[in-house]
């Protein structure tokens, strides 16, 4: 098979995964977008450790072994991540990134003095029309 | 124990003691007694050991090196000649009365224990400066006076008097200080060693290069601690301080500091005509100075200070006619009668509940309510006043004839005219002397008017360390002009027929003249009432003081003189009384020449540092927080955004290599 098939396969799977990261609202179709992303990756290590062994005269299949771990990695981390989504549902009621916006500049003041509102206002604004377009 | 050994404990007993009282202080009030007062004893028990000893014979001298300098060697080293022995005497013996005083006078203080560490701090300081042989070790002890004064002065720190002269007294001492250090360095780079005895062999060969800039520094010093006209003026400020402190400092220790650096160093002041003289116009002001503001002062204590710094006129004046003798002489006694002054004074402001000599003047009765003080300060007065045969005839008048010898040419060392200057002004002095020590005693227990107040008796620790101190107050000089110099270098301590007549007369007029004057104003007193009392007049003696000195200016209009028109000192001395009493407006000239300035450049920094520097900061500041607001718009909290600017931002990274890469 010609090393092209996979390659091309696997960027499509990543830019599926990519755009999911960042196109979707839903915190764990976040965590399998970042899934699609490995996935691909790990194609692309096994694609390309074969090809190159091809012409090797021994070989260690250190793609192949290094696939292995990112499984492993992967595994773990979306039983992490999920165990974050499950947390913050149960304490927000929500799993919507863009409402788990804690960290925003002046998110602290907002809630805090009225005063201070008018001025950090505007950037909360402005980013949640950057947000609108983001998800356009 | 040899001599050595005996000598080196004499310092460290009461250092000793001091680290101990500091220590346990808080811990075991109980012990804060004994650990005052058993090494101020013991150090005046060994003190006399050792000068039975070495009994004005050969000197003792031990030394040891600590560690290489490099240069010029630093040893601990001791000297004991007759000089030291003997001042190492009277300093235990003021320190140990003014430790055994200090238990009755301040048994209710809260702050005993540490005032009592800091006098035995003090006593170690000026009995390392006594017996040191080496004058860097002289200078640590010298210094550490200096502290242990700041301390002490301001033991009332509540009065901002206290504050003030506590301020000012390490401040005008450190200014002379200075120039003292400076001088010590060249002294040490003349002679190649800061050991006594080998810089007295230098001199005496003639090896020192530069004498008269040399003594000149160290006179600076000198005068600063010995309070000598023109750096004296911390002296009558210092007496904001507790009594016994007064008496330590102006009888032993810290102002007797000065006058026996000059009698250990005399040959080095003496290779330079130039600094005699200095040294003997300085004495005379400052004798004919102070006596004139002592006639004026109003609050008794001040009146001693000023008297205190004629007496140390009269040791620099003997210095500067050559005669060390005399100057250790008329130190031994003063100490003694100096101490009893200063410690009947502080029963008798006890008693009264006032320091002013005015309010004194209208209370009757006042020495039938301390007998003990009156009899021991009436004969401590009589050898202020140099009346034969109290100590103080005899000592003054070895000063005297030492100044009078130089006037017809018999010594080599000393110029003719300061002889001249020491001989009138001291001869002035004992006039001036006699007459404010008559007007402190007619003023102070010749008072009509209304009964003293009723205190109680006096505690008797205070009263016993009166009688012992009278003892050498009234026999000491009559009993030692014979024998000690046999001590000193063997000059003839007698007094001569001359200065005797000359001085006594003098002292006998001041007196006469001064009892006439009162008994002319005594009908005034009586209409012009005038006084204030202290508030707690059942407290200790310490906190009378305290509150009388505090009340002082408010109710009187100054913390010197009185409105007295009864005061047979404004009589005396007429217009000048005005100038006299504010110590001839010295402290004023030095706050338009110093003070000022300094604030004033003070007041220049304060605007370069807030108005200048500080733009350059704020301004360095401000860049970057407006870098910092502009940058913080992008952080949105929306990770997704984030994510965004880190794909762009790998994408123009892979372009940019990509680009580079091919060679485009």
């Amino acid at each position: 098979m010609h090393l092209a098939y996979p390659a091309v396969l696997s960027a499509l799977l990543f830019c599926t995964g990519l755009y999911g990261v960042l196109a979707r609202r839903n915190a764990i179709l976040i965590l399998m977008s970042v899934e699609l992303m490995l996935n691909a990756v790990n194609l692309n290590l096994v694609a390309f450790d074969v090809w190159l062994s091809k012409t090797a005269e021994e070989t260690l299949h250190s793609g192949q072994a290094l696939t292995l771990f990112t499984i492993a990695i992967a595994a773990a981390e979306i039983g992490i991540g999920l165990a974050i989504v499950l947390a913050v549902h149960r304490n927000r009621g929500t799993a919507d990134i863009d409402r788990l916006r804690d960290t925003a500049e002046g998110h602290e003041s907002q809630e805090g003095s009225a005063a201070d509102g008018s001025d950090t206002d505007a950037p909360a604004t402005g980013a949640a029309a950057e947000k609108a377009e983001a998800t356009a | 124990m040899t001599t050595t050994t005996l000598a080196v404990l004499v310092p460290l007993l009461p250092f000793l003691g001091a680290a101990a009282g500091l220590l346990l202080g808080r811990a075991a009030p109980g012990f804060v007694r004994p650990l005052a007062v058993l090494p101020a004893v013991a150090a005046l028990a060994l003190a006399v050991v050792v000068a039975v000893r070495q009994g004005g014979g050969p000197s003792v001298d031990a030394a040891t090196e600590l560690t290489p300098t490099g240069s010029v060697p630093i040893e601990l080293a001791l000297h004991i000649d007759g000089f030291a022995a003997l001042v190492a005497v009277v300093v235990g013996l003021v320190a140990a009365c003014v430790q055994i005083y200090s238990t009755g006078y301040l048994r209710e203080d809260p702050r005993y224990p540490s005032y009592a560490a800091l006098v035995s701090l003090f006593t170690s300081a000026m009995f390392l400066v006594v017996y040191s042989g080496d004058l860097i070790v002289l200078l640590v002890g010298w210094e550490v006076m200096g502290i242990c004064s700041y301390f002490l002065v301001g033991h009332y720190w509540e009065t901002p008097e206290a504050r003030a002269a506590s301020i000012k007294a390490f401040l005008v001492t450190k200014l002379g200080d200075v120039p003292f250090l400076i001088g010590l360095f060249a002294l040490a780079a003349d002679a190649g060693s800061f050991e006594i005895t080998k810089i007295l062999g230098t001199v005496a060969h003639g090896g020192l290069d530069h004498p008269t800039l040399v003594a000149l520094l160290l006179l600076a010093g000198v005068a600063g601690k010995s309070a000598q006209f023109p750096l004296h003026t911390w002296l009558p400020d210092a007496m904001a301080g507790p009594t016994p402190v007064s008496a330590l400092i102006h009888a032993a220790t810290m102002v007797a500091a000065g006058v026996y650096f000059i009698a250990r160093l005399l040959p080095v002041f003496e290779a330079s005509a130039a600094a005699m003289t200095v040294l003997a116009v300085m004495a005379a002001v400052t004798m004919v100075g102070s006596g004139l503001a002592a006639l004026a002062q109003d609050d008794i204590k001040r009146v001693l200070a000023y008297s205190t710094m004629g007496q140390l006129g009269y040791m620099t004046g003997a210095l500067a006619v050559g005669d060390r003798g005399a100057a250790v002489f008329h130190l031994l006694s003063h100490g003694a009668f100096k101490a009893l002054l200063f410690l009947a004074a502080g029963v008798i402001i006890h008693a009264a509940g006032t320091n002013s000599l005015a309010a004194m003047s209208r209370m009757s009765n006042l020495r039938d309510r301390v007998p003990d003080a009156y009899w021991t300060m009436t004969v401590a007065l009589l050898a202020l006043a140099a009346i034969p045969p109290f100590s103080g005839f005899f000592s003054k008048e070895s000063v005297l004839g030492a100044a009078e010898r130089v006037t017809v040419g018999h010594t080599e060392h000393a110029p003719g005219a300061a002889g001249w200057t020491v001989l009138v002004a001291g001869v002035l002095t004992a006039f001036l002397t006699a007459a404010y020590a008559a007007r402190l005693w007619l003023l102070a227990f010749r008072g009509r008017g209304e009964e003293a107040p009723d205190h109680g008796r006096q505690p008797l620790t205070m009263n016993v360390v009166l009688w012992i101190l009278a003892v050498p107050s009234l026999a000491f000089g009559g009993f030692a002009y014979r024998t000690l110099p046999d001590w000193f270098d063997g000059n003839d301590l007698a007094p001569t027929l001359t200065t005797s007549v000359l001085g006594t007369g003098a002292a006998l007029v001041g007196g006469l003249v001064t009892y006439a004057a009162w008994r002319r104003l005594t009908g005034v007193a009586a209409r012009v009432p005038l006084g204030a009392v202290a508030a707690h007049p059942e407290g200790d003696a310490a906190q009378v003081e305290a509150e009388a000195i505090a009340t002082h200016a408010p109710a009187y209009g100054d913390v010197a003189s009185a409105p007295d028109p009864a005061d047979p000192g404004r009589l005396l001395l007429g217009p000048l009384h005005r100038h006299a009493a504010a110590g001839f407006h010295l402290d004023a000239v030095y706050r338009e020449l110093f003070v000022r300035p300094v604030l004033a450049a003070a007041s220049l920094v304060r605007f370069l540092d807030r108005e200048v520097v500080d733009t350059y900061v704020g301004g360095a500041g401000a860049l970057p927080r407006w870098l910092g607001a502009a940058v913080r718009r992008a952080q949105t909290g929306n990770v997704q955004t984030y994510v965004s600017a880190l794909l762009a931002g790998t994408v123009v990274l892979a372009v940019a290599a990509l680009l580079v890469a091919s060679g485009a």
